[in-house]
Order: structure tokens, then C-alpha cells, then sequence
């Protein structure tokens, strides 16, 4: 591992403050009624919010490669289940 | 061979504790890869206690011995303790505990306690799914898969035995932690990612499946458990839910858990042909990936246990055709290890003949499964006898026969002791024919449509139902002659060389059984995991 990093109280106050904006934002969606899109939007805006929260609080951003390239594996397994599911419910 | 100048064997060191606590509370993965043995052992062995009762009941039409409701129990706990208690944890648990830090020529796993906590977290979980026998509203009756809505109206015990899965799952994430954690950080020096054996290369892709879809079980479980306590009506349409998303999540885990059951069996094969066949073996860095291709592949493929279940026919025609790309990855691996006996100086010994019976097995199992995972032929063939049939050619006839061929490949490693390979061959003779008259039939006879767990049957499935009986009694014949050879070799104590059949990888470097920290010196490695080695250590026999 890198040496630990840290970041300045106002960095971390700054992706907190993201993180409410952003779900300000879900909820705002959520209401507009988006048919098909409104789950593709609110999933989005959750990757966004999960990356912020890995990269910064569980400080991803001073990690080896070797721990970024696990979690993409473990995004990308999550994605395939996720698109293969609604391979069945959006056909159905 | 041990000789009194090598140092005290993990069986022979006292630590703080004596007795069995001296095993119990032991961190030492050699110990804790024997605590599993014996607890997983004795679980199967009430699994075929109860697959003997089903296969009694079914001797004869109508009731023989037990009634509908017992019966649905029977085949549920028989699957629940196979499949969760056995063969998920089976081979990573005992052998991989066991043999993965003397195979990279390391001193333990990177987390001995949490290896030991692993234990005791399966040892929890056993006893709470054994539990919901005794306990309120009996075992129970809804089949391994707890599928819903019956999992959810059942008045059996079906959360405490769910709950007991769900426990189970963190011990095979905690183990998979550890395992991707050993082969990264604790390889002797020289010994590259293409250098390991390909057994490890196997726990490495089970690893990684163990970690990523055992989390999507929990959450399944947890939800069934949801809406039996709170009726939430997650799967419930009338409240507007899905009853299929269950099977989506149940199978998101259990089809990779397939993998998780065959892989390392795999890996145990690819040790043991060029052993026996006394060459190094063909293809080593295609079967070390396509290891990693069956892990990934197998994400993909889990809605062929569903094409009849009311998916799109959009999901079902590309669930169908992924799953015909799970064949790539496992035909590398046959292709390979036939193409490594091809000119090989073939020696005939006991774990190669199981390894043998596994090839041939499992490709039987194999080919029943293109048929189960064609979606033109499955919808006929879904759920009767003949999923049955293939199911248990592949695991049992694949797993369960890797299983006996690590007991056998690695018995004198662990125990430093030959076990009576002429009663071995007489035990296999008992099993391959018990074996295939008892799991044949049921392809037969699913072919004819007779419907799986299903406690009577019409009088033309009669004479195939008297063939699969008698044979489950050839075959557990033939079981219990191979577990009293192995007891008896604790008694007969002829002492195993370090090296009885002339293995390349690291374990067969360092005395039967090892010394509690593995090896005097921790090993440097300059070559291939079964390449020759410079000044030959093999060829010793009992």
C-alpha cells in the first residue's frame, strides 16, 4: 500500500456535500416518472455516489492497482448480473 | 521419509493446547483442512443416509416406508447437506486449507485465525440448519432451492434452515479472503502466477466466485426470511412483486456455486494425470485460464435453470446460448489432460483410476448437460428425472469422484501412512457400478417424463426404480469398503515415503506428514509446477 494520504477536513466536507446534491437529484428523478428510463437514471447517479464514497472515505484514491483492478472485477460481475436480469424483466 | 533428524509433524506437535482442544482452537491450516474433513465426512455421511431412505421409498409405488410429507423432507435436507454442507465448502475447505500453502511453499494462509473463525462460523451455521429437524414445525419440505411462494407459506422450519445457509455463506466468503490473499501475498520466491499448480490456479478462480456471489445468496436469503416474518411481498404479485426475481437471485448464486463445486475437483485432476502419466503436462497455461473463463462464464449463464419459469424468450434464448460457451473452457481442460496421457508412461494406482472415473463421468454429465442447457430440449426434459440423472453425474460423478481421488492422492502426505490399494481398486469396482446403475436410470427415465421429487409414480417407471435402488446399495457397498480401507490404514501404519507416487509440485518436497511450519526451509522455485525437477525425487512406491 501507498503512504497514507490524507485529505483535508474541507476535501472530505466537499464530497459529503456532493453526495447530498446528488441525492437531492435521485429523489428529484424519481418523481419526474421516466418510464424505462428512471431506473437506468437512478442507478447512474448510485454508481457516482458509491465510486465518491469508495474513492475518497475508503480511500481507494491512495490504494496499489492491484486493489483497484479487485473492485472493478467485483463492479463489472455486478453490472453483468444486473443487465442480464433485465434482459429478462424488460422483454417480458 | 520421516527419519527421526526431520522436525516434529503438524500431527505430533503439542501447542498450547492438548487433546482436541489442541484441534479445535488449532490455527494451523493442516489441522483446521482436517477439522473440516471430518465435519464435512460425517455430514455426507447422513446425506446418504437419507438419499438410501428416498431410494427405499421409491423401491416400490405408493408408501414403502415413509409418508409424502417425510419424504419431502428427506429429499430437501438430502440437498440441503450435499450441496451446503459438503460439496460447496468439500474441496477448498479440506484440501485446499490443506495442501494450497505447501503447494506455494508457504509457512500458513495469510489469515490463520480467520481460517479457524471459518471453521467455527461453518460448524454454527451446520448446526443451526440441523437444527430446524427437531425443532416447531419439523424439517423443511420445500427442496435445497427454497423456492417461493411455498418457501414463504411452508409451516416447516424453512427460516431456520435458511438461516443456517445464510450463516454457511460467510464461511465460505471469509475462506475465499484468504485464499486470494495467500496467493498473492505468500508465494515462496520464484514461484510466478505461471509457476503455481494448477490446483491453486483452480482456489484462485473459486475464490474469486466464493467472494463475489456468495454475498448475492446471503441477500436472498435474508429476503425469504423478510417476507416469512414481515410479508413484505418482494416476490408476492399481488403486492406487487415477482415471484421469478427469486429464482434470478437464487440461481445469480448457485449457478457460479456449480463452479465453485467442480473447479477445484478440476484442478485435483490436473495434479494427479501428469503424476500418473509421468510427464509434464500438456497445455498448462490454457487450463490455468480457462479456470478463470469457467469462473467468469459462469455468472453468465444461471437463467438455463429458468426457462421454464415465465422468463422473456429474449432472456431465455441468450441464457441458452452463453451457457453452450461454458463447453469451451472444460473442453481445454479434457482435451488437455487426454492430450498429457498421450505417450504418457502411464501408471495405474489408485487416485488415478478415480481420476479416470471422474473424466469419464463428468463428461457423461457433461454431454446430459447440453441437453439441459439447450433451451429446445430442456423445456422437456425440465424437472423430471433427468436433471436428476445429470446432476448428479456431474457432481457427485465429478466432485465426489475428485473428492475420493484427493483423499487418495494426498491420504499419505497428510498422514504419512500407505492405505491397502487392492482393497481401493475393489471399493472402485463396487462404486463405478453402484454409481451408474443407480443415476443411469434416472436419465432413462426422465427421457420418459417421470417427474423428479415426486413421491409415487405410474408401474412403467417401476423396473428403472428397482435398477437405481439396488445400485445406490452397490454403491454406498462400495463406499463403505473404501472409508474402512482408509480407517484401516491407521491401524496396518505403513509409513509413507515423502514422495509415494512421484509427485513435482512443492508438497511432495517436504516430509509425510509435513512439520507443523510446512518446510525446514522455505522452498526457492526455478521451474515449472511439473516439470521434471533437475535431480529426480520421484518413483517411490510403498
Amino acid at each position: 500500500m501507498k503512504e497514507q494520504q490524507s485529505l483535508s477536513y474541507g476535501s472530505y466536507v466537499l464530497v459529503w456535500l456532493a453526495l447530498v446534491v446528488l441525492t437531492s437529484v435521485t429523489v428529484t428523478i424519481a418523481g419526474m416518472h421516466l418510464g424505462a428510463l428512471s431506473i437506468a437514471t437512478a442507478i447512474f447517479i448510485a454508481l457516482i455516489k458509491g465510486s465518491l464514497v469508495v474513492y475518497y472515505f475508503m480511500n481507494l484514491k491512495n490504494e496499489d492497482v492491484m486493489f483497484r483492478v479487485m473492485l472493478l472485477v467485483a463492479l463489472v460481475t455486478l453490472t453483468v448480473i444486473m443487465v442480464f436480469t433485465f434482459f429478462d424483466i424488460s422483454f417480458r | 521419509m520421516s527419519n527421526t533428524a526431520d522436525p516434529v509433524s503438524y500431527l505430533d506437535y503439542q501447542g498450547r493446547h492438548k487433546g482436541i482442544l489442541g484441534w479445535i482452537l488449532s490455527t494451523d491450516h493442516k489441522r483446521i483442512g482436517i477439522l473440516y474433513m471430518i465435519s464435512m465426512l460425517s455430514f455426507f455421511g447422513v446425506g446418504v443416509i437419507l438419499g438410501l431412505l428416498m431410494r427405499i421409498e421409491l423401491l416400490m409405488p405408493g408408501m414403502t416406508i415413509v409418508t409424502p410429507r417425510v419424504y419431502n423432507s428427506l429429499f430437501t435436507l438430502h440437498g440441503m447437506i450435499m450441496i451446503f454442507l459438503f460439496i460447496i465448502p468439500g474441496l477448498p475447505a479440506v484440501f485446499g486449507n490443506f495442501f494450497l500453502p505447501l503447494q506455494i511453499g508457504a509457512e500458513d494462509v495469510a489469515f490463520p485465525r480467520l481460517n479457524l473463525a471459518s471453521w467455527w462460523i461453518y460448524m454454527l451455521g451446520a448446526a443451526v440448519a440441523l437444527t430446524s429437524l427437531f425443532v416447531g414445525g419439523g424439517a423443511p419440505d420445500t427442496g435445497w432451492t427454497f423456492y417461493v411462494p411455498y418457501s414463504v407459506r411452508s409451516g416447516t422450519n424453512v427460516t431456520l434452515a435458511v438461516t443456517g445457509a445464510f450463516i454457511l455463506g460467510f464461511s465460505s466468503i471469509l475462506t475465499g479472503i484468504n485464499f486470494i490473499t495467500t496467493i498473492h501475498r505468500l508465494r515462496a520466491p520464484g514461484m510466478s502466477f505461471t509457476r503455481m499448480p494448477l490446483f491453486v490456479w483452480t482456489l484462485y478462480s473459486t475464490a474469486w466466485i466464493q467472494i463475489l456471489a456468495t454475498p448475492v445468496l446471503a441477500i436472498t436469503l435474508l429476503l425469504v426470511i423478510a417476507e416469512r416474518t414481515l410479508g413484505l411481498g418482494l416476490f408476492d404479485p399481488a403486492k406487487g412483486g415477482d415471484p421469478i426475481l427469486y429464482q434470478h437471485l437464487f440461481w445469480i448464486y448457485s449457478h457460479p456455486a456449480v463452479y465453485i463445486m467442480i473447479l477445484p475437483g478440476m484442478g485435483v485432476v490436473s495434479e494427479i494425470i501428469p503424476t500418473f502419466a509421468r510427464k509434464d503436462i500438456f497445455g498448462y497455461k490454457a487450463i490455468a485460464i480457462s479456470s478463470l473463463l469457467i469462473a467468469f462464464v459462469g455468472y453468465l449463464v444461471w437463467g438455463h435453470h429458468m426457462f421454464t419459469s415465465g422468463i422473456s424468450d429474449t432472456a431465455r434464448w441468450i441464457f441458452s446460448l452463453l451457457t453452450f460457451l461454458v463447453a469451451i473452457p472444460s473442453g481445454i481442460k479434457i482435451f488437455n489432460w487426454v492430450a498429457t496421457l498421450y505417450k504418457g508412461s502411464i501408471d495405474l494406482r489408485p487416485p488415478f483410476l478415480f481420476t479416470l472415473t471422474f473424466i469419464f463421468l463428468f463428461s457423461i454429465g457433461g454431454l446430459t448437460g447440453l441437453v439441459t442447457g439447450a433451451l429446445a430440449t430442456d423445456v422437456h426434459v425440465h424437472d423430471t428425472y433427468f436433471v436428476v440423472g445429470h446432476f448428479h453425474y456431474v457432481m457427485f460423478g465429478g466432485t465426489g469422484m475428485a473428492f475420493l481421488a484427493a483423499l487418495l492422492y494426498w491420504w499419505p502426505k497428510m498422514f504419512g501412512i500407505m492405505y491397502n490399494e487392492k482393497w481401493i481398486w475393489r471399493s472402485w469396482a463396487f462404486i463405478f457400478v453402484g454409481f451408474n446403475m443407480l443415476y443411469f436410470p434416472m436419465l432413462i427415465q426422465g427421457w420418459m417424463g417421470h417427474p423428479r421429487r415426486y413421491y409415487d409414480y405410474v408401474p412403467r417407471f417401476h423396473a428403472t426404480h428397482i435398477v437405481a435402488t439396488v445400485g445406490s446399495w452397490v454403491l454406498v457397498t462400495g463406499l463403505l469398503i473404501f472409508a474402512i480401507t482408509l480407517f484401516r490404514s491407521f491401524k496396518s501404519r505403513v509409513p509413507a515415503p515423502s514422495n509415494p507416487w512421484g509427485g513435482r509440485t512443492l508438497e511432495w518436497t517436504t516430509t509425510s506428514p509435513p512439520p507443523l511450519l510446512n518446510f525446514t526451509q522455505i522452498p526457492t522455485v526455478t521451474r515449472g509446477p511439473y516439470e521434471p525437477a533437475p535431480t529426480p525425487t520421484g518413483g517411490e512406491t510403498s
